[in-house]
């Protein structure tokens, strides 16, 4: 059988693989020499060449086919298993990038490799490649061999979905790091009541270490957060605690720096928002200028925003010195006059909680969203319709306007459905 | 990263200033990478201490002995008697010789083709044969050097280094010869120029020393000579490691637009490159002991789109070996990182505007004394107040003294002067084979 087929595969491949005219072997197109890919179909010519072309050996030997194609990929290519279904397709080289799962995980690597993501990497065996280039390893420090891109971090994008509540955080397109920060966390009261929190943090940039003052303050808030529901407190009064847990988180961030670099920059900074859903009603706390927003599942009913911004703009209107258009239009506008840090004039926990006539989502959420979607009755539209059963894609599709819209900051967003969706209380998780 | 085993080879820091953060469409990327030698055995100021390994070393004396050499009559005496107090400053088993420049090199000591080991019995002789010395004879300095590289060349060392002096122009060479000796001794070894008088070319020097990796420096009174021979010396034997590169990688699209080392002095490297590898160069810096030098590194990067962050070099210490590859004795890396925050990139690194002054002074002080001589004097006082403002702002004290020799400084701080009336040629020579010394920033 080997041996017969051998003829066979000699005498298809100037029939099937007219390669010395050079044409496409997917659509028949004239190649240059040096052509990576056709440039009528975009086949990548660089990839491993599928063993025979499938209709190469029809005309040749009709009923000999099916065995020839069979035996014609053993001999001519012994380490190739794959069926020639997969040789053409083309998408393999993603997963090659996807193999580093240290970098990053997710789905997203597409969006982070900009340009040229069209050029599918050249293989390189089983190791990273550049997710700009494709051509390049990946060194040591994160950065390309080939073009020097720096690879996707950690917290470039980050993901996570609890039973009740889901939450995305993004760099956004144009900054080079993401400095915002999220938990999402549940727990239960001593009635047995489930709890899920949301804490949305958003590094201020001006300041030292931005990323690290998020990650704390996130971290700490949660944290308090819920060992003081656990604990019987009143949401109110836990959800207070947590913004003053996570300010000393981030105060505390300050006495690690070099005192002598200190007159050179702002100490670390975030602004934070949590909410907290606890049985018939739910409670929003923050310090800055991130949001939360009621979005009823009824789009008939009114959405509301739920938080007002320590910022300019807001103080502005508040005192009435200026109109919303107005306020938000000064270059001065999103300068917040509330933070967490050692250098804050003043530590202002707001909290208010809110008992809902009807099922919805509670959106948190950091400026890099709600700057493309400001207003409660634009937020409510696009926030999907059924946010409530999908938190994680609901989070994802907000990420997607902020995206849409430019991706100007770190855009991170909780979607918490109303009233929990934990399915039986009293199961404590992470 | 590996380290040598040997115990005597230092520890290389490196570290990097610069701004990140570039406004959207910027293409430059400046860094000052300081490098730091440390261990290797040496106790900080007293690197006679049993610094390295003596046997390692190997050391060539140059004593222009030509007839100028007699006029003073202590020019010749004082030279004498300084190559002796540099023998006295060998380590026992440091390999060395003594030669006789004039229009011809003579090999003086041990004059047996190789050199001698430094020991008790051996600096005697040494001594000895130094009293025999006369001057008479022309000047062919690239004659000297061939032989001092030959002499090298005999002895299994790994620091190569040669002390040169001089009172007068290299008039029995070609130009060219020099150069092409200059190119060919290149990376063989280092040496250190001294200039005796004020009868000898600065630019020559400064390019003897340039070239290979040595300091120059004028002795202008020759009973200074001693105590400078020794301090060259002393400096000589405190090196433990020698050929080591500056080996800068840059990414696709990526290219060094300069590459100088900006202290303690300023010596342009950006020519000196070799490819080592793809993408990849070496940019020489000959001998180290315990010691820091900076480096200004400017790259050129393709502009990239806010948010976009990528390496624009990899720095790295390198000491390469005869088979090709590279021990890497420390690195880091200059980054570029695009972002529409104003605020962060206007920020200017503090180590890059006091360098790039440093270069500046450097340059205003050449060009100044250059316009001088050529009675453009309208220009010199441009230049040397410029020199004086930037000496002052950056606090380099050494060169605003010397700058006041050669102007009267009205205004410091705005670098109001007048030149002189009468400068002496000392002082003039002084300003000019120092303009190259920097001062570190401040902390």
């Amino acid at each position: 059988m080997a041996a017969q087929s051998d003829p066979t595969a000699s005498t298809a491949p100037p029939a099937a693989r007219p390669a010395p005219p050079l044409l496409c072997p997917d659509c028949g197109e004239p190649l240059e020499q040096t052509d990576r890919y056709c440039g009528g179909c975009g086949l990548n010519l660089a990839a491993p060449r599928t063993p025979e072309p499938r209709p190469a050996p029809a005309p040749a030997a009709g009923s000999m086919a099916p065995p020839a194609t069979a035996t014609a990929t053993g001999p001519t290519a012994p380490d190739g298993p794959s069926p020639d279904e997969t040789g053409s397709f083309v998408l393999a080289p993603p997963q090659g990038t996807q193999g580093d799962s240290d970098t990053l995980a997710l789905g997203l690597v597409a969006r982070l490799s900009d340009p040229r993501e069209e050029e599918s990497p050249a293989p390189a065996a089983g190791q990273a490649v550049c997710v700009a280039c494709g051509v390049g390893g990946v060194d040591d420090d994160g950065y390309c061999e080939h073009c020097g891109h720096a690879q996707p971090r950690q917290r470039d994008h980050q993901e996570q979905e609890l039973e009740g509540v889901a939450a995305v955080s993004d760099r956004g397109l144009r900054h080079h790091r993401n400095e915002d920060a999220f938990v999402v966390a549940t727990a239960s009261l001593p009635d047995g009541t489930p709890a899920v929190a949301a804490v949305v943090c958003d590094g201020v940039s001006t300041a030292h270490r931005p990323d690290d003052a998020s990650a704390a303050a996130s971290v700490a808030g949660g944290e308090s957060l819920l060992a003081a529901l656990e604990r019987g407190t009143g949401a109110e009064e836990a959800m207070r605690g947590a913004l003053l847990a996570a300010f000393d988180a981030v105060t505390a961030l300050a006495d690690e720096d070099d005192p002598a670099a200190r007159p050179h920059h702002n100490a670390p900074a975030c602004t934070c928002v949590s909410a907290v859903v606890t049985g018939p009603v739910f409670t929003v706390g923050w310090i800055g200028d991130s949001r939360a927003y009621w979005i009823p599942d009824d789009r008939s009913r009114p959405p509301a925003r739920l938080t007002e911004d320590d910022s300019w703009a807001a103080r502005m209107v508040a005192a009435g010195l200026m109109t919303e258009a107005e306020a938000y239009a000064d270059a001065r506008a999103h300068a917040i006059t509330g933070w967490l840090g050692a250098d804050a004039v003043e530590v202002d926990p707001h909290v208010a909680a809110f008992r809902p006539e009807g099922p919805g989502v509670i959106v948190v959420c950091t400026d890099g969203l709600w700057n493309y979607a400001e207003s409660a009755a634009e937020m409510a539209e696009v926030v999907l319709p059924d946010a409530r059963s999908r938190p994680l894609a609901s989070a994802r599709a907000l990420l997607g306007v902020a995206l849409d819209g430019g991706g100007h900051d770190n855009v991170t967003v909780a979607v918490l459905p109303f009233p929990a969706t934990v399915s039986r209380a009293g199961i404590p998780s992470a | 990263m590996a380290n040598l085993s040997k115990s005597n080879v230092p520890q290389f820091s490196v570290d990097v200033y610069q701004n990140e953060y570039l406004p959207e469409g910027a293409a430059e990327v400046n860094a000052i990478v300081t490098v730091t030698a440390t261990g290797g055995g040496t106790t900080g100021g007293q690197p006679l201490s049993g610094a390295g390994n003596p046997a390692a070393a190997g050391v060539v004396i140059m004593v222009d002995c030509s007839g100028s050499m007699e006029y003073p009559p202590t020019k010749m005496r004082n030279a004498r008697d300084a190559t002796a107090v540099a023998v006295d400053a060998l380590r026992d088993g440091t390999s060395f010789a003594i030669v006789a420049g004039t229009h011809v090199a003579r090999e003086i000591y041990p004059a047996d083709g190789g050199l001698a080991v430094a020991s008790a019995a051996t600096r005697h002789q040494a001594k000895q044969a130094l009293r025999k010395l006369s001057a008479g004879g022309g000047t062919a300095i690239g004659t000297w050097l061939r032989l001092a590289d030959k002499l090298l060349a005999t002895s299994d060392v790994t620091i190569r280094h040669g002390i040169l002096l001089t009172d007068g122009r290299n008039e029995h060479e070609k130009p060219e010869d020099l150069r092409d000796t200059l190119d060919a001794c290149a990376g063989r070894f280092t040496c250190d120029a001294r200039g005796v008088g004020t009868d000898w070319e600065v630019k020559e020097l400064t390019g003897i020393a340039s070239a290979l990796l040595g300091s120059v420096d004028i002795v202008a009174d020759p009973a200074g000579l001693a105590a400078d021979f020794q301090a060259m010396m002393e400096n000589a034997m405190g090196k433990e490691i020698a050929d080591v590169a500056l080996r800068l990688w840059t990414p696709q699209g990526s290219e060094i637009a300069f590459v100088k080392q900006v202290a303690p002095t300023v010596e342009d490297l950006t020519a000196r490159r070799t490819e080592a590898g793809p993408r990849a160069g070496d940019y020489p810096t000959g001998s180290w002991g315990d010691e820091s030098r900076d480096y200004h590194i400017s790259v050129r990067v393709p502009p990239a789109e806010v948010g976009q962050e990528r390496l624009a070099a990899r720095v790295s210490l390198v000491l390469p070996a005869a088979d090709g590859t590279a021990e890497t004795l420390g690195q880091g890396l200059v980054r570029a990182l695009w972002t529409d925050d104003m605020a962060a990139s206007t920020r200017i690194s503090p180590q890059v505007a006091h360098y790039t002054g440093q270069a500046e002074l450097a340059q205003v002080i050449q060009q100044g004394l250059e316009a001088r001589k050529a009675g453009d004097l309208d220009s010199a006082t441009a230049k040397l107040g410029r020199a004086v403002q930037l000496a002052s702002a950056s606090g380099n004290e050494d060169t605003a003294k010397l700058l006041a020799k050669v102007v009267d400084v009205v205004d410091a701080a705005s670098g109001t002067v007048r030149l002189k009336a009468k400068v002496a040629d000392a002082d003039e020579m002084t300003l000019e084979t120092r303009s190259t010394k920097t001062v570190r920033v401040k902390k």
